[in-house]
């Protein structure tokens, strides 16, 4: 291998990089778990679709529209490397191989339009959702990944590199990115058959907080090994992740035990969520104090958002707005005030001494991919729900689109269906002895 | 001969079934059912929302009865399911008008 190259650091990498893959699964039980028995499978077939669309895509162009140089003012990669054309194995990013970095950031594409897909549960058409995704990693994920995470000595990515807009490991391109995303796509779609009328309880939450541990789990490799490295900076990253989630869960359930009486199971995976998200791109540049301080303020103030929806009447089914778009930006926001300049940034927020200018920056970021995002997300939304249609047909959604869309239930709890099928179908297994007729009447 | 048909907590199937397994009654059905009487049902919170479950898990219990047995059996019945508290259910009775005994074909009060 070249100089420079390090075996801990690949090690490292690429372990990330499969704990961040795991994350996406984690997604769709988190998700899967909240919605009604009739449309599980939908749910998690809409986070694991994107494992395959988006690595493809990755591969043919979207590592290189992320990654490549620079080919326009710091908004889009160049097509240098159009199906990974000139990337060798010996070939280095720092102190990686290149193989090793594509393969991490792509788990980071696969899983942000999966976050979207919580806010448009129960009632989208599973191949309009696939095109969906196509276009979306397309114009919205891979430029701005490219503006946030692409570093080129000042030659690359326009927010990240250019204006010194600190995301750590995807707050504003991973996290308000889908959730703003998400709150055009519900507005798109509108609001599912009886919503506010009809109870839409979890079906399942052993599955959510299975999802929410898998996330929790995943997010170290999400959040620590952004480092790129088997470094400090890794092992602040790591360590923030743990006390920000660990606050957040308490913030969370504090408010729900103040507001509504009551501690849920429900409340304490979102709390956890919440506190993940807002910390993902903190987690590079605070303390870890000041990962407790975010992580408190984003469950309580996540836990205030998700009654958004049913005072501005969108119908965000899992909170994707409340939980990503409103988590992230408060990360983001946060590190204007909490950037101690003494872990991976030298850059300084208002409470170390370093002013206002920092938190402009933040608040610059926020708003250039919300309303980046939401427009695009919008017209693409528009557009397939005016070709081939976004959304299910009523009967379909009433009914559970897990039949209509993928020919499956995700349960057979019936005892009357389980001995139907046995009459039904002659039997394999025989007792010794036993006279066996089996007609059936059609 | 009459079904009995018990609508009960599902924690007093136990010593319903005791006492009318002690009083002589050959069979029960017995099956989960959900509903609400007066006292309807309870509210749970899931993200803030909160949801009235008016539908609470119930025990429902038929039996069939000799005509004559039918107003014991529903003592019995009732005393047993009783816990003083509200939501402890209903019992009522309809007239059957006949019953076969699928194994031998035997009709009627024989076939119980």
């Amino acid at each position: 291998m070249p100089d420079g190259f390090s075996a801990g650091d690949t090690a490292f990498v690429l372990i990330s990089a499969a704990l961040v893959m795991l994350m996406t699964p984690g997604l769709a039980f988190f998700y899967g778990g909240m919605v009604r028995v009739k449309s599980t499978l939908n749910m998690l077939v809409m986070s694991f679709i994107s494992l395959a669309i988006v690595s493809v895509l990755w591969v043919l162009y979207g590592y290189t529209l992320s990654f490549g140089t620079d080919a326009f003012h710091g908004l889009i990669g160049n097509l240098d490397h159009l199906g990974m054309r000139g990337i060798g194995m010996n070939d280095l990013t720092g102190s990686i191989p290149v193989t090793a970095f594509a393969a991490f950031q792509l788990m980071f594409a696969i899983i942000t339009p999966a976050l979207i897909s919580g806010a448009i549960a129960d009632r989208a058409k599973f191949a309009a959702w696939s095109l969906f995704i196509a276009l979306w990693v397309t114009l919205v994920y891979f430029p701005v990944a490219h503006w946030v995470f692409f570093f080129d000595g000042g030659h690359g990515g326009w927010l990240g590199d250019r204006q010194g807009v600190i995301d750590f490991a995807g707050g504003t391109a991973v996290h308000i990115n889908a959730g703003v995303a998400g709150l055009a796509l519900c507005l798109v779609l509108g609001k599912r058959v009886g919503f506010k009328k009809d109870p839409m309880r979890p079906h399942s939450l052993p599955l959510v907080m299975l999802g929410s541990g898998l996330l929790w789990f995943g997010w170290f490799g999400f959040n620590a090994g952004s480092a790129l490295a088997a470094n400090g900076v890794a092992g602040m990253a790591f360590m923030n992740t743990q006390v920000a989630t660990a606050a957040a869960m308490l913030g969370w359930l504090a408010f729900e035990k103040i507001k509504h009486g009551a501690f849920t199971s429900l409340g304490a995976a979102s709390g956890a969520v919440a506190g993940l998200v807002a910390i993902t791109p903190a987690c590079g540049s605070v303390s870890m104090l000041g990962a407790v301080a975010i992580g408190l303020i984003a469950g309580g103030i996540c836990a205030a958002a998700i009654s958004l929806k049913y005072k501005l009447g969108f119908d965000d089914s899992l909170d994707v707005v409340g939980v990503h778009a409103v988590g992230g930006a408060v990360g983001s926001l946060l590190i204007g005030f909490f950037a101690t300049g003494h872990v991976g940034q030298t850059a300084q927020g208002l409470f170390y001494g370093g002013g206002l200018g920092q938190l402009g920056k933040q608040a610059l970021g926020v708003v250039v991919v919300a309303v980046y995002s939401f427009v695009i997300s919008w017209l693409l939304g528009q557009a397939i729900q005016k070709t081939i249609g976004f959304r299910v047909t009523e009967d379909i959604e009433v009914a559970g689109i897990d039949r209509a869309e993928h020919a499956e239930s995700a349960y057979d709890f019936s005892a009357v269906g389980a001995s139907l099928s046995r009459a039904l179908n002659a039997p394999t297994l025989v007792p010794a002895g036993a006279e066996t007729k089996t007609e059936v009447d059609a | 001969m009459k079904l009995i048909t018990a609508v009960i907590k599902p924690h007093q199937l136990d010593a319903v079934k005791e006492a009318l397994q002690a009083f002589g009654v050959a069979g029960l059905t017995v099956t989960e059912a959900s509903g609400y009487g007066r006292q309807r049902g309870h509210t749970e919170v899931y993200r803030g929302a909160e949801y009235t479950v008016d539908l609470v898990p119930k025990i429902r219990i038929e039996v069939v009865v000799a005509d004559e047995d039918a107003d014991d059996v529903i003592d019995v019945l009732v005393k047993a399911a009783r816990t003083g508290k509200i939501g402890d259910g209903k019992v009522w009775s309809v007239p059957v008008e006949t019953v076969v005994r699928v194994r031998t074909g035997e009709r009627g009060p024989d076939a119980l």
